[in-house]
């Protein structure tokens, strides 16, 4: 699940470059075009990532031997 | 006086402090005074002076009970002293040997609670300077409560429905008694050791100050303070104010509104994917339109109109250029001889240049001109088949047999008449 957080910022990260390079009109009509497809995709990606999750909880316990062990704990 | 009984020294110190420790009062005492000469001792118990305006009176608190002592006890500070009065012998003086205090007026929890942040105030444990930022998306959150009580309960729903990208990292440990304050602290430091998170939310839910206190535990804040990963404090209810809540990275008011403040929302998160979507769909509108616009520009250019009339208008361009040139020499030669002298080194070199230069972009854009001239194709064998009308023929099919046409070549044409077609 961390992996998605992750996934969702980076692709959070691009899509506001992304905006800016489009609203900028520094880019050319074909780069804008590319642009627009990476941003539609990704934002479409976010909206599944969002919808989708489910909060993950683990718990972090002291094991027989000291250690800590991970022990996954269902969702209140 | 031969009668007269003779005692020890130390028999008589003896039945005074026989007298002392039978007598109802003496042996449960509590005594109210301001505290003077207070030393600790390396061995733990403390000597004071207890005195009002007229009387003074010796105390000691041993180790045992010193350790409970909840404030520091400071000179000057009027207090509530209970114990028992008795001889030392050793020194023939009676005391009062203390097993409690507390500051007069004020509990002593919150006598604590204010040497404490001043402390650590002066400490700069509590300065805006060393306070983390939150991150924007956490990614794993580490909550340092109890796993029984209902704060974890709220924070986990509130995290479930703001931002269930995150995963939880629950580091169960007991938020009041007397272990309470070794274990959070032990748990923020484990956290921290594993990187187990991103974030830390330590807290619990409300209760009374005594309840509350491990918050205000100097092993506590102490271990807030180390945390490389950011904490949130999340103790009791809004009015509840705990050390921990000074020295955190952030405060929340609960441990539900930490939650709160740990992640984005995900209803804010969808406005903004739609409010971006449409951001692009707009922008890309307006590229659009803009190349429509660069396309018509240029296919309506002279140059690619009419490309011998364009550059024989630049020939001429420059001739006249070169012509004013001329006359700006007669004109400066007839001017102070002065002036002339000084200019006629470097500014005949600097025409001279621009002149030139001028030339070359006109012999490049001729030639480039002339590439793309219908007569330049002609040139290189190619020819021009039209119809009797003039129009160009591009199909067979345009054509009837027996019909005439002409042909144009690169220099000159022929009239011809069509023997058959051959349409593919």
């Amino acid at each position: 699940m961390a992996k998605k957080s992750q996934t969702f910022e980076a692709s959070m990260e691009r899509l506001d470059e992304i905006v800016k390079l489009l609203e900028n009109g520094d880019v050319s009509l074909e780069e804008s075009i590319r642009l627009f497809e990476e941003g539609t995709k990704l934002s479409a990606q976010c909206s599944k990532l969002l919808d989708e999750a489910e909060l993950k909880v683990t718990q972090l316990m002291q094991g027989p031997d000291g250690t800590p062990v991970e022990q996954e704990i269902p969702n209140a | 006086m031969d009668e007269q009984l003779i005692l020890e020294v130390s028999q008589v110190t003896s039945y005074i402090k026989e007298i002392m420790d039978s007598d109802g009062l003496l042996t449960g005492l509590c005594i109210r005074g301001e505290l003077s000469n207070y030393k600790t001792y390396p061995s733990g118990h403390h000597y004071f002076t207890l005195k009002d305006g007229k009387a003074a009176l010796s105390c000691v608190m041993f180790r045992s009970n010193a350790m409970r002592l909840r404030f520091r006890p400071e000179n000057g500070m009027t207090v509530l002293a209970a114990g028992r009065i008795t001889v030392y012998e050793r020194d023939g003086k009676y005391q009062l040997y203390c097993v409690s205090m507390s500051p007069e007026g004020a509990g002593d929890l919150s006598v604590a609670f204010e040497q404490l942040k001043k402390k650590l105030s002066a400490e700069g444990l509590f300065d805006e300077s060393h306070k983390k930022p939150i991150p924007k998306y956490p990614h794993r959150i580490a909550l340092i409560t109890s796993s029984a009580g209902a704060a974890l309960h709220d924070m986990l729903r509130i995290l479930g429905q703001r931002y269930p990208l995150s995963e939880v990292k629950l580091l169960p440990v007991r938020v009041q008694g007397a272990e309470a304050p070794g274990e959070i602290a032990a748990a923020l430091d484990h956290a921290n050791r594993c990187r187990v998170a991103d974030l830390i939310i330590t807290g619990r839910g409300g209760g009374s100050m005594e309840d509350l206190w491990a918050f205000n535990e100097e092993i506590v804040a102490r271990a807030i303070y180390r945390s490389e990963i950011p904490v949130i404090s999340a103790v009791g209810h809004e009015p509840d104010v705990t050390i921990s809540d000074y020295v955190a990275d952030l405060r929340a008011a609960t441990p539900s509104n930490a939650a709160e403040l740990a992640t984005p929302d995900k209803q804010d998160l969808i406005v903004r994917l739609r409010h971006l979507n449409s951001r692009m769909a707009q922008s890309l509108g307006k590229r659009l339109k803009l190349s429509r616009q660069q396309l018509s520009l240029r296919t309506s250019a002279r140059v690619l109109r009419s490309p011998m009339e364009y550059l024989e208008d630049r020939r001429q361009q420059l001739d006249s250029d070169m012509e004013r040139l001329a006359q700006l020499m007669t004109m400066h030669s007839g001017k102070a001889r002065t002036d002339l002298l000084r200019r006629q080194e470097r500014l005949p070199a600097a025409w001279q240049s621009s002149i030139l230069n001028r030339r070359q972009q006109s012999g490049t854009l001729a030639a480039r001109l002339d590439a793309m001239s219908p007569l330049k194709v002609l040139s290189r064998g190619y020819s021009i088949t039209e119809k009797s009308g003039g129009s160009a023929i591009r199909s067979a099919s345009e054509l009837k047999a027996g019909e005439q046409i002409r042909i144009r070549f690169s220099k000159g044409s022929a009239l011809a008449s069509v023997d058959q077609i051959m349409e593919e």
